[in-house]
């Protein structure tokens, strides 16, 4: 089981993660499950029928919006970076958090490095799937690396801006 | 000039400590380059052929001279005594050592200086006209919106890892210098008929393997809605630029596949969506506006003796006049271009000790103003007239007062096979060559306003197809051969050069050069530039006259 670290009230944990990750082509597991977009739209209604909590799990091309309708019924929103440079899961976590208001996890998913910690907290993420076997404190200590920062983002900091205006 | 804040700083001094670990790391062992490369491609520093080359940003090629001296001071320190002003007006150190760049980032972090973003697939450093705040040709000082933009792209939360570099230029004058049609993104700042400001978008422009003059995706963007309008452009980028070929990543090549209207229509959708939320508030926009308001200029008659009797006596200050000193927006003030073009020099490149002149001469005579051209030259903006013989007299003494702006020997070249990786050929040796060609300045003047770009390869960093002539380096059978173009443009006219046949080995190249000239002098019609006759005889005569001996 791969590490999760939670980023909760501005501190980041290892917890053990309740979730399972079901490939398509894997039988379902029990208890909580993380699914593709494709097998939510064709199984979800009856997974969340047996009581069940279930997170979806958007590739890099698939967008937020796709999700929209579904988004009350949805615990986690995992995103995935097939590379970590590639930053369309970023324009996805931001609009699920701010255009969708979505107030669950948004958990970052496949090659997740701490390097990126700070952009990916800013964009609304607040779960990672560490690639590197960051440690919490290591990924504690990379998300509070800037003191400020300069644009508005999903994580409702004040840029400078409205800093300098205080 | 904008001025750090507290605030400012303190992202640099975060910064520097963030690279200062993750060097650490690497010379520990702890990291191998492979897990090193994308982080110290953040901070600017790229592995090339002999060394490191560290990359200093030079937001909107704006310098102090305390700057200026900071930089001279760390080429002779960390370097060998000399740097490279680039296309982006940043500078780049040649020959660094990986240990010694924290305490670097360290000492331009003092002055305020960084190297944020001047690499990685990101927003790059924004230029503007290096005659910002100094030309009577502007509607207003595009270096607010430069400022702006600095701000709102450093370490963007959503932005960073694009599908590839994202480079954006700001003009307010119709004369552009900032070559916006060719940049992923232009603007062009203008004032409609109520008085109003807004910036002509252009988006899509770019040189590489796949050159385009940008198309305008929206007329009359009011200035106050700039980063909502940015930040939708960015989004469908981001969301939509191809990422499976690096050579069709840029916005370019999803402007082209999508069509401008298209395109226009996807970006007006998300902008619609975004809102006015996501723009500067009016007070910051004054706060930073104030920071550039009017320089404490004197009140001078438009005459100055001083400088008239200078002229007179002494015909080389003359020239230097006549192609280095432009008209400035005050009466008895001048914009003096600084040239990092000596004939037989390495273009862009200056000593630390030109530049320690350069920064002296800003703080007596200039305001403390200094500028990087994107044709990798400096200019003292606010040089009143009567210190223009004393100005000239230190450039002069200091080997950089080639009067040769805009001339044929004014060349862009990028670093080329003497130091670049992924070049075919050599790039600054032919600049050289060329320039010999024209060393004699009658003959150079009579020529006029010729602007030679060369890359020595496809990806076009010394911007050859928008050379009045270009010359792109390329491999044959591991031999250096050089293609020529001709008629490209990357001011308001911009353009891009069409093809003038076979390319050329090595040595063939600054004679060829040396006979397009000679076909444009016999051609030329009353005051015509090398561009417009280009333009008017079309390609053949220039084929024929290079070709000759072939046939």
């Amino acid at each position: 089981m791969p590490t999760l670290i939670e980023l909760k009230d501005g501190v980041c944990r290892t917890l053990d993660d309740a979730f399972t990750h079901v490939a398509d082509d894997e039988d379902m597991a029990s208890g909580d499950v993380i699914v593709s977009l494709t097998r939510f739209q064709s199984e979800g209604e009856g997974l969340l029928s047996e009581g069940r909590r279930v997170g979806v799990r958007l590739k890099a091309e698939e967008e937020v919006e796709a999700l929209a309708y579904d988004l009350p019924r949805v615990s986690v929103v995992a995103l995935e970076f097939p590379k970590y440079r590639d930053g369309r899961a970023y324009t996805n976590a931001r609009l699920v958090r701010e255009r969708f208001k979505y107030k669950a996890q948004v958990r970052a998913v496949g090659d997740v490095l701490r390097e990126q910690a700070g952009f990916m907290v800013r964009v609304g993420f607040d779960a990672f799937e560490p690639a590197d076997d960051a440690s919490a404190n290591e990924w504690q200590a990379a998300v509070h690396r800037y003191r400020h920062v300069y644009q508005r983002s999903a994580d409702g900091r004040a840029p400078a801006f409205a800093e300098r205006e205080a | 000039m904008y001025t750090y804040d507290t605030i400012d700083k303190a992202m640099l001094a975060d910064r520097s400590q963030e690279f200062r670990g993750q060097v650490a790391r690497r010379l520990a062992g702890d990291l191998t380059e492979d897990q090193f490369k994308p982080l110290r491609l953040m901070n600017g520093l790229y592995l090339q052929l002999h060394a490191y080359m560290l990359r200093v940003a030079i937001p909107y090629g704006s310098l102090n001279p305390a700057q200026l001296r900071k930089l001279a001071w760390i080429g002779r320190t960390y370097d060998k005594g000399y740097g490279h002003f680039t296309t982006r007006t940043n500078l780049q150190f040649h020959w660094i050592k990986l240990a010694d760049t924290p305490d670097i980032l360290d000492h331009l972090a003092s002055v305020d200086m960084h190297a944020i973003q001047t690499s990685g697939n990101c927003i790059r450093n924004t230029t503007t006209d290096p005659y910002a705040g100094a030309t009577a040709e502007e509607v207003d000082d595009p270096r607010v919106w430069a400022e702006a933009i600095r701000q709102w792209s450093t370490f963007h939360p959503e932005f960073s890892f694009l599908p590839r570099k994202f480079k954006i230029a700001i003009t307010a004058a119709p004369k552009d210098r900032t070559a916006a049609r060719v940049h992923d993104i232009g603007l062009v700042l203008k004032r409609a008929r109520d008085g109003s400001l807004g910036f002509e978008v252009i988006v899509g422009g770019g040189m590489g393997r796949t050159p385009y003059v940008g198309p305008t995706v929206k007329e009359f963007l009011p200035v106050n809605r700039l980063l909502s309008y940015l930040e939708a452009i960015l989004r469908v980028y981001n969301r939509h630029g191809r990422r499976d070929n690096i050579y069709k990543a840029r916005i370019k090549i999803l402007v082209a596949a999508l069509g401008k209207d298209e395109f226009a229509k996807q970006v007006e959708a998300e902008w619609a969506k975004i809102g006015e939320g996501a723009d500067l508030p009016d007070t910051e926009l004054a706060r930073i506006r104030g920071a550039f308001a009017q320089t404490a200029f004197e009140t001078l008659p438009a005459h100055s003796e001083a400088f008239e009797a200078a002229k007179a006596s002494n015909p080389a200050f003359a020239r230097f006049v006549r192609n280095n000193l432009k008209p400035h927006k005050k009466a008895g003030y001048g914009i003096v271009e600084v040239s990092l073009k000596g004939i037989g020099d390495t273009p862009g490149d200056a000593s630390s000790e030109q530049m320690e002149v350069v920064a002296d001469l800003a703080e007596r005579y200039g305001l403390n103003d200094i500028r990087v051209t994107h044709e990798q030259n400096l200019v003292l903006p606010h040089v009143k007239l009567d210190d223009v013989p004393a100005v000239w007299a230190a450039l002069h003494e200091a080997g950089i007062a080639t009067p040769n702006i805009n001339l044929v020997s004014d060349i862009i070249a990028c670093p080329g096979l003497d130091y670049c990786a992924l070049a075919n050929a050599r790039a600054i040796p032919i600049a050289q060559q060329i320039a010999e060609k024209f060393r004699d300045q009658d003959r150079a003047e009579k020529v006029g306003e010729l602007k030679i770009k060369i890359s020595g390869c496809i990806n076009a960093c010394g911007h050859h197809h928008v050379g009045h002539i270009g010359i792109l380096g390329v491999d044959k059978k591991g031999e250096e051969f050089y293609q020529l173009t001709l008629g490209g443009s990357g001011a308001e006219d911009a353009a891009v050069g069409s093809m003038l046949g076979p390319a050329l080995p090595y040595e063939k190249v600054a004679d060829a050069v040396d006979t397009l000239v000679d076909v444009y002098l016999r051609e030329r019609q009353d005051g015509e530039r090398f561009l417009d006759t280009f333009r008017r005889t079309g390609v053949t005569p220039f084929k024929e006259a290079v070709y000759a001996d072939a046939h």
